[in-house]
């Protein structure tokens, strides 16, 4: 009878502590109020004024006007946009999967020891730290067709030269490498960051029963990284869908509109044309597609989760 | 006596392991390596060495001549000083705002906010640029830093946070609650428990936002005038006016990155856990 008292005074007691902690939380707000300010001002407040402009017929220099939903019917039929879209696909596909299977072969190497690693895996890194711009321009000299040291490398190799960025069909294939060399240091991190956390057991099992390194790495090293490279696949896209320095720098979109993502028809129609109501329909849109993206992948990573347990 | 040929045979199977190891290394460590290299050749070259086909790779004699030529020709130490204007202040008031912020979000285990500075994150920059440049039109701010370093702050706020919430859940919550038992006030645990507990985490958070704000290009791109303009945009306009002095252009863009390049090398470490935080705990 008094143990029973007891154990229901003593669950009281927590749930009491809990609720005295539940409510002591409240009186943190204060330390969240000027970052609330800040965050208000330069970020939601854009967003929100976004969308009101993107109703607006609104080119700097002349008036304002409500349209309604018109920029979007406009964006509808804008075959150029629909081509950006397209190409920013083109562009995330490949610099989302070239860097993340790069990646993931690199963190391999980084995880085991060898001489100087330490020296390497910094000069690895560099590539993700380093101003893009400035990177971006040794870039474009690099990609010179006929003074560039690229194809120099490749007439070693017996190679024909490249037009890199100087030919429609190229240009973004060549970008993509620019991103992948950029890029896959992080994707490297964060799966190394997951070799690191990865239990012994289940490889000293494996070697006791005979398994090759390629069985182990198949069966066990594969399965329990999949969840780091999962975020890094999402990270990735949502990094690939934004680019804009490199690509900006290098080809201003060119040749033509033939590197034009979304991105850039953006930049243009906003600060070349100055269509402020337009880029922003073009804003809304963009960023629901990146939402979107962000969204099935986390969702799809969860599924994931599910079906490894 | 008869050893048996598994023993034998390894030495030469580890030497393939070592070689084949080898080759992965240079494979992943070389494009990096050259690209930097090759900027720094370029930047200690001749203009005639330069565009020479086949390329001259070791500058013979190195010439400092185009570094001179930089700070010689046009704004570059005006350019400069607005990027350390622009970073440090950018980066000063992300602390300001961003520690506290940590520190409440993740005592009230507020994941919605997080989630707030998450979207904030994978937003396009080029997205708030729109309303902002119209707003700073009309309260009469262009032709200062100040909308520089203002645009920033989308930037440096959201990676102080994230790193700093990451930072304070981190942290035992014992000693603190062992001084507002002592009848601290909140504030106090906060400024003298938590705050020196959390030097390592703002030094991560002081870098990321640094870092992330010297990078920026289109801000400024788009912002700046021709007294305001920051670095990285200073060194593409040199790319649109002098298309082959590769020289010059090449000195330019290497003092732009050489300040990241250098905390890179001092502070892998703080950067490297920064960067993975939310993606190795999100696992």
């Amino acid at each position: 009878m008094s143990g029973m008292t007891d154990a229901a005074a003593l669950q009281g007691a927590a749930a009491d502590a809990a609720r005295r902690k539940r409510a002591y939380a409240r009186h943190y707000w204060p330390f969240v109020v000027p970052a609330a300010i800040v965050v208000l001002a330069v970020i939601v407040f854009p967003w929100v004024f976004t969308i009101w402009m993107s109703l607006q017929e609104w080119k700097i220099g002349s008036g304002r006007s409500y349209v309604g939903l018109a920029n979007y019917e406009r964006l509808l039929n804008d075959e150029r946009f629909h081509w950006s879209i397209l190409r920013t696909l083109y562009f995330t596909a490949l610099a989302v999967v070239i860097p993340v299977v790069l990646g993931v072969a690199a963190a391999l190497i980084f995880h085991r020891r060898f001489p100087l690693r330490g020296l390497a895996r910094t000069i690895f890194i560099l590539p993700m730290m380093a101003t893009p711009v400035a990177v971006a321009l040794v870039w474009t000299m690099m990609f010179h067709p006929q003074l560039g040291v690229l194809n120099w490398i490749l007439s070693q190799f017996g190679i024909p030269p490249s037009m890199w960025v100087y030919d429609q069909s190229t240009v973004i294939p060549t970008l993509v490498m620019v991103e992948v060399w950029h890029w896959t240091p992080l994707v490297m991190l964060l799966v190394l960051g997951g070799l690191a956390s990865l239990p012994v057991d289940p490889y000293e099992a494996a070697k006791i029963d005979g398994a090759t390194g390629w069985q182990a790495f198949r069966y066990i090293t594969l399965p329990l990284l999949a969840p780091f490279i999962m975020v890094a696949v999402i990270i990735r896209t949502i990094d690939a869908l934004k680019a804009f320095d490199t690509i900006y720098v290098i080809t201003q979109g060119g040749p033509g509109t033939a590197s034009e993502t979304i991105n850039i028809f953006l930049y243009l129609n906003a600060f070349a044309y100055y269509n402020m109501g337009y880029a922003s329909a073009v804003v809304v849109v963009f960023f629901t597609i990146i939402i979107g993206l962000a969204l099935l992948l986390l969702w799809s990573r969860e599924r994931f989760k599910d079906a490894v347990r | 006596m008869s050893a048996p040929a598994g023993i034998r045979r390894r030495p030469l199977r580890k030497i393939l392991d070592r070689i084949g190891l080898a080759i992965a290394v240079f494979f992943f460590v070389s494009p990096a390596a050259l690209v930097f290299l090759w900027m720094l050749s370029l930047s200690l070259k001749t203009e005639i060495d330069n565009i020479a086909y086949p390329p001259v790779f070791i500058p013979n004699p190195p010439t400092l001549d185009n570094f001179r030529a930089v700070f010689e020709r046009n704004d570059f130490l005006r350019q400069a000083w607005n990027s350390i204007v622009v970073s440090f202040g950018a980066t000063g008031i992300a602390l300001l705002v961003g520690i506290p912020a940590g520190y409440g979000i993740a005592k009230m285990r507020a994941t919605k906010a997080a989630v707030l500075i998450l979207i904030a994150r994978i937003t396009p920059g080029l997205s708030y640029l729109i309303p902002l440049f119209l707003l700073f039109q009309w309260v009469g701010l262009t032709g200062t830093l100040w909308p520089i370093v203002i645009t920033h702050l989308v930037l440096t706020v959201p990676i102080a946070v994230w790193v700093m919430i990451g930072f304070f859940e981190g942290l035992p919550a014992e000693l603190e609650e062992a001084a507002l038992v002592d009848g601290a006030t909140i504030w106090q645990a906060f400024r003298h428990v938590a705050l020196p507990l959390a030097r390592p985490g703002i030094t991560v958070a002081t870098i990321l936002a640094f870092i992330f704000s010297w990078n920026n290009f289109i801000f400024a791109m788009v912002l700046a005038g021709r007294e305001t303009r920051t670095l990285p945009v200073a060194v593409n306009n040199m790319l649109t006016f002098e298309q082959i002095a590769w020289g010059p252009l090449s000195a330019a863009a290497l003092l732009v990155t050489l300040p990241v390049v250098v905390l890179t090398l001092v502070a892998q470490k703080q950067i490297v856990a920064g960067l993975t935080q939310g993606g190795v705990k999100g696992a």
